[in-house]
């Protein structure tokens, strides 16, 4: 069952998971997952532009290409929230639509074109993790690793901007650098995952790991922990399962996964689920209705 | 020695103008109140002097030198509703945030750190609620624990933004009281306050706003009925119940 080719498919998702745990618990807390998703569909153009302009489909060139197109899809959703009437829900949206419309397109011709039809690069849509080379997977796991080290240095100062930006400017960090040196981070996640995960669904590592890990804990460093588990259990159960079962994409079973831990946390997490919740309300009314009992008598 | 030298201020939100032409001299040792009606740009000022606000012209000098985050000359109570306060973190952790400018990037807090960030929690009478969530917190305490974390950034001149704002009688007598220990150390304290009843009692110094500065100087000096009129533009009906001894005339 665990081959060697598998076994190596299954580090890099776990690794992909904690990356993703790690840098969506800052995006959700800083309420940047949506600008997540519009970066990860915008992946896609970058993708079919590096293919046609090199002919090769090296995961390094389609990950810088998908970078370029993402990031830049993440600075226009800022410019036009800064420079318009338009609020970030209406930028994000435009946005994502256009460049993931101009990715179709563009990959509609990658595939017309004579080598396309082996390109595999509809693979990218829904994610493909359990056919992904040995070589690649050095590269999914060393970026990986990278995003892992840099949320571990800026823990504190991503923290503090998140909480009280303007606070942290007058503490003397260096705040807008730290906000750009996060959404980089979070488009490098992003186009880590695009070949395991696909485009499409790659958002939603960033966002329902930390999402679910969030009814666990009020500790900043307990979440970040909590959804890294999240994120690193959903990838690993989500390319098992994926690679058992001939023709399912990895990305829709990884998500599966990541929605069944945030519906166990929602309900059954002891700090903020929905029955602990009830059973504190529940107690603090019994204690209330005693008491007025007692003053009553 | 000035605690404070503004000269030329002026501050425009898009196209509508905010503060006009302010000029300031204040100096050290001093607990100013910053006075005015609604919308007469108190917190502007405090932002701009703070250097946090882009369309800003003038010139700003703190203890004589230009504003600079890094000598860490400068402590800083913002208004509570500026943060979420559902924020995963809890009281200690925020006063904390206050030592962040001395420990430096990247670097993680040391004991010595801890302990200051503790003793402040203990002077603003806190200590009991140091691993309390923050979301948890009263409003009250919620602001006891942003006093705290202006004082362990062990400053010399503060800036606080409506710090008696939806706070429970007890929290404002200690905040008072720490303030006006705050002066007898000869820290210059700043406080953008609303209550004109309680002003002459809390501030020595006062700085009156309406755009642009009505008044400034020792309390009894610019605490005056016609200031006040000039400042809230005639808005100012219920004086007759202030004026008998709060007022200076």
């Amino acid at each position: 069952m665990l081959t060697g080719n598998l076994l190596w498919v299954l580090i890099g998702a776990i690794l992909l998971g904690i990356a993703a745990g790690l840098n969506g618990t800052f995006a959700f807390l800083q309420k940047q997952s949506l600008v997540g998703d519009a970066a990860a569909h915008a992946a896609l153009p970058g993708i079919a532009i590096a293919y046609l302009v090199t002919q090769q489909k090296d995961l390094p060139i389609l990950m810088l290409g998908a970078a370029i197109t993402s990031a830049l899809a993440v600075y226009m959703i800022q410019w036009i929230v800064g420079n318009s009437k338009l609020k970030a829900d209406a930028a994000i949206g435009f946005v994502l639509s256009v460049f993931f419309g101009i990715g179709i397109v563009l990959l509609t011709i990658v595939n017309q074109s004579g080598t396309g039809n082996q390109s595999g690069l509809n693979d990218f849509i829904f994610g493909k993790a359990a056919t992904m080379a040995k070589s690649d997977l050095v590269w999914l796991s060393s970026s990986a690793l990278l995003i892992i080290l840099m949320c571990l240095l800026f823990f504190k100062e991503w923290k503090l901007m998140i909480f009280d930006p303007v606070f942290a400017r007058g503490v003397g960090l260096p705040v807008e650098r730290l906000r750009v040196l996060l959404t980089a981070l979070t488009v490098l996640t992003i186009v880590t995952g695009i070949q395991a995960v696909g485009v499409i669904l790659m958002a939603a590592m960033l966002i329902i790991p930390a999402a679910a890990a969030r009814f666990w804990s009020n500790h900043l460093g307990v979440i970040l922990v909590t959804s890294a588990f999240f994120g690193a259990l959903s990838g690993a159960l989500g390319t098992i399962i994926s690679s058992v079962r001939t023709g399912l994409s990895t990305g829709p079973i990884i998500v599966l996964c990541a929605a069944s831990l945030f519906v166990i946390s929602y309900f059954f997490a002891p700090t903020r689920g929905f029955i602990a919740k009830s059973l504190k309300k529940k107690a603090f009314k019994q204690r209330n209705v005693v008491k007025e009992a007692v003053n009553h008598e | 020695m000035d605690a404070l030298q503004v000269t030329n201020l002026s501050v425009a939100y898009e196209e509508k103008v905010v503060l006009q032409n302010v000029n300031l001299t204040i100096p050290v040792g001093h607990l100013t109140g910053i006075i005015g009606p609604n919308g007469a740009g108190k917190s502007t000022l405090i932002k701009a002097i703070l250097n946090q606000l882009p369309n800003k012209t003038g010139v700003v000098h703190i203890l004589e030198r230009p504003l600079n985050p890094k000598d860490h000359t400068v402590g800083y109570v913002p208004q509570r509703n500026a943060v979420d306060w559902d924020f995963p973190t809890n009281a200690l952790d925020v006063v904390l945030m206050g030592r962040y400018g001395h420990i430096g990037m990247i670097k993680k807090p040391s004991a010595k750190d801890k302990q200051i960030a503790m003793e402040c929690l203990k002077n603003v009478g806190m200590e009991a609620f140091a691993d309390r969530s923050i979301g948890q917190l009263s409003g009250g305490q919620q602001q006891r624990v942003f006093l705290a974390r202006a004082l362990a950034q062990e400053a010399e001149v503060y800036f606080m933004d409506e710090p008696f704002v939806g706070v429970d009688a007890a929290t404002e007598r200690t905040i008072i009281a720490i303030l006006k220990d705050l002066k007898a150390k000869g820290k210059s304290v700043f406080v953008v306050h609303h209550d004109l009843q309680t002003a002459a009692d809390y501030f020595d110094w006062m700085i009156l706003l309406n755009r642009t500065i009505t008044a400034a100087g020792p309390t009894e000096q610019t605490f005056t009925e016609d200031n006040l009129q000039e400042a809230y533009g005639g808005k100012l009906f219920f004086m007759d119940q202030t004026k008998s001894n709060k007022t200076f005339n």
